[in-house]
């Protein structure tokens, strides 16, 4: 029981880590897109990423799980390199991307909107190129819109239910979150066991947003 | 020497213009582009800069062609040999004063010339600093010393002290006359300010909507020579007031405040926010030392 516990708590945070690094790499680039693209489609774009604001995870869950069953394009293709989407752990990271998204985009979108056009001016009259800006200038002076993406984004992660149930199901050491564990052990009336999850999730996800929030303040105090 | 021949659609506020920049400027020369906002004067220090791009026209510096519209040649701003001082002063905000020049220097040369300027502009005090512990003042030297690191053809300075008080405006003013005189570097100022415009340059360029009219050095400009008189003051137009038959006419002269009577004809010329000269012919003005 209690070594089952521990894999499902496990699986529960590799699948956040995992899903917020993939975010973190995607969505840089994606907020400085949409902040700063003069594309026509680009609130096509914008509106895409938010959608999981608003959409049942539900709908999300079961559009995925078409796209994953290997009668669609996408499975079959999968499935043919020898990756199985649905009901798997890479299934469920790729679900998480997608309903996470607008949690890392998001702050880092407001952050970067919220830098002066001319900072980025001065360091291109300085010689310095797009990218060169943006990794010694632009990002260290938008840390505190990366660092609320990244606790958000982890936390939406962990607390996901709807998608993971749609995709994932309830495989131990594949799929087998800490969320879904909840559900399942007090439809089997197992309230003990539901509570050491439940209580896990709330002590370990407060812990992480109040270590956060007190670094990001104490570094803020430090400027000033 | 620099020369400019570019043509730029501009959508100011009063509508489309089309803005047509002819200028030569000569090498360790301060030229101050002198007009009222909206005449497309920092249009011009953008697109000498290479952050806009004009339409047409060509831009040689020292023999190396920065932008020539015919042979679609358009230097990125990174290859441009510029110093850029912006209204706002842009300094990053997680470096400090001493970070801030030291990311502008290319190599090791460049990196000890930090402490030069560092010290030119007297901020040695205040290196360790980050830019929003500075006062306004601080920041703008800052801007300026980062601005000269790379030891750039041109020094470009987008009306770097309208956001100061009058004192340290005046004491900025020197400073800027100290460092281009040391260092000898290009420098063109955008400037609507009258004083600063007289202490500073060498020329001075007026734009109106976007065109150069006159280029000629400034005094000249203020005051010119058919003007003969025994007293001669430049001043802004405050107030004009009707008082039959005669108008009352205020103006402000440097921080002092000057009234005059003219009849309704002289009047009919001056209009409220522009500059005007007081000329006085028929008696000495009298000279009296302050005790």
């Amino acid at each position: 029981m209690e070594a089952e516990f521990l894999s499902t708590m496990a699986l529960t945070f590799k699948l956040a880590a995992v899903t917020t690094v993939i975010l973190l790499i995607i969505g840089i680039p994606l907020a400085a897109f949409l902040v700063f693209s003069r594309m026509r489609f680009k609130s096509i774009i914008e509106t895409i990423v938010s959608m999981p604001l608003v959409l049942p995870p539900s709908v999300l869950g079961f559009y995925l799980l078409l796209a994953f069953s290997p009668a669609s394009a996408i499975g079959s293709f999968m499935s043919e390199h020898g990756i199985r989407l649905a009901f798997s752990f890479e299934g469920l990271v790729i679900g998480s991307v997608l309903f996470s998204l607008p949690f890392m985009v998001h702050p880092i979108q407001s952050a970067l909107s919220g830098v002066p056009k001319t900072i980025f001016e001065a360091s291109y009259t300085l010689g310095k190129s797009k990218l060169q800006t943006m990794m010694r200038v632009i990002l260290p002076s938008i840390r505190h819109g990366v660092i609320s993406g990244i606790v958000l984004a982890f936390a939406h992660t962990v607390g996901e239910f709807g998608v993971i149930l749609m995709i994932g199901g309830n495989i131990p050491d594949e799929t087998r979150v800490a969320s879904i564990a909840i559900y399942d052990e007090v439809e089997s009336l197992n309230y003990a066991m539901a509570h050491q999850y439940a209580l896990t999730l709330f002590v370990v996800t407060f812990a992480i947003l109040l270590l956060v929030y007190t670094l990001n303040k104490k570094s803020l105090g430090g400027i000033r | 020497m620099i020369l400019i021949h570019l043509k730029k659609h501009l959508d100011t506020a009063e509508g489309a213009l089309e803005a047509h920049y002819e200028l030569s400027i000569n090498d360790g020369e301060f030229l101050t582009l002198f007009g009222s906002s909206g005449a497309g004067k920092t249009t011009l220090l953008r697109l000498i800069a290479g952050l806009e791009q004009p339409n047409s026209g060509k831009i040689e510096v020292d023999g190396e062609v920065w932008f020539d519209s015919e042979r679609r040649i358009n230097l990125p701003p990174q290859k441009r040999s510029i110093g850029f001082v912006f209204q706002d002063y842009a300094l990053f905000p997680t470096m400090s004063v001493r970070e801030n020049l030291l990311f502008a220097a290319e190599n090791a040369e460049q990196r000890k010339g930090v402490e030069e300027l560092i010290e030119l502009v007297e901020l040695s005090q205040l290196a360790e600093r980050r830019p929003d512990t500075l006062s306004g003042g601080q920041k703008q030297r800052v801007a300026l010393a980062r601005a000269l690191v790379r030891h750039p053809k041109i020094l470009l300075l987008d009306e770097p002290l309208s956001a100061l008080d009058p004192a340290m405006r005046a004491k900025l003013q020197n400073e800027l006359t100290r460092i281009h005189s040391r260092l000898g570097v290009t420098t063109l100022l955008v400037s609507h300010d009258i004083a600063e415009t007289v202490k500073l340059s060498d020329r001075l360029a007026s734009v109106v909507s976007g065109r150069i009219e006159r280029v000629c050095p400034p005094m000249e400009f203020f005051s010119p020579q058919t003007l003969s008189g025994k007293l001669q003051l430049i001043g802004e137009v405050l107030k004009i007031e009707e008082d039959f038959p005669a108008v009352i006419v205020t103006l402000l002269v440097g921080s002092s405040i000057v009234r005059t009577v003219l009849s309704a004809t002289e009047a009919s010329e001056l209009r409220m926010g522009e500059h005007a000269i007081i000329s006085t012919k028929a008696f000495n003005p009298i000279l009296i030392p302050l005790p």
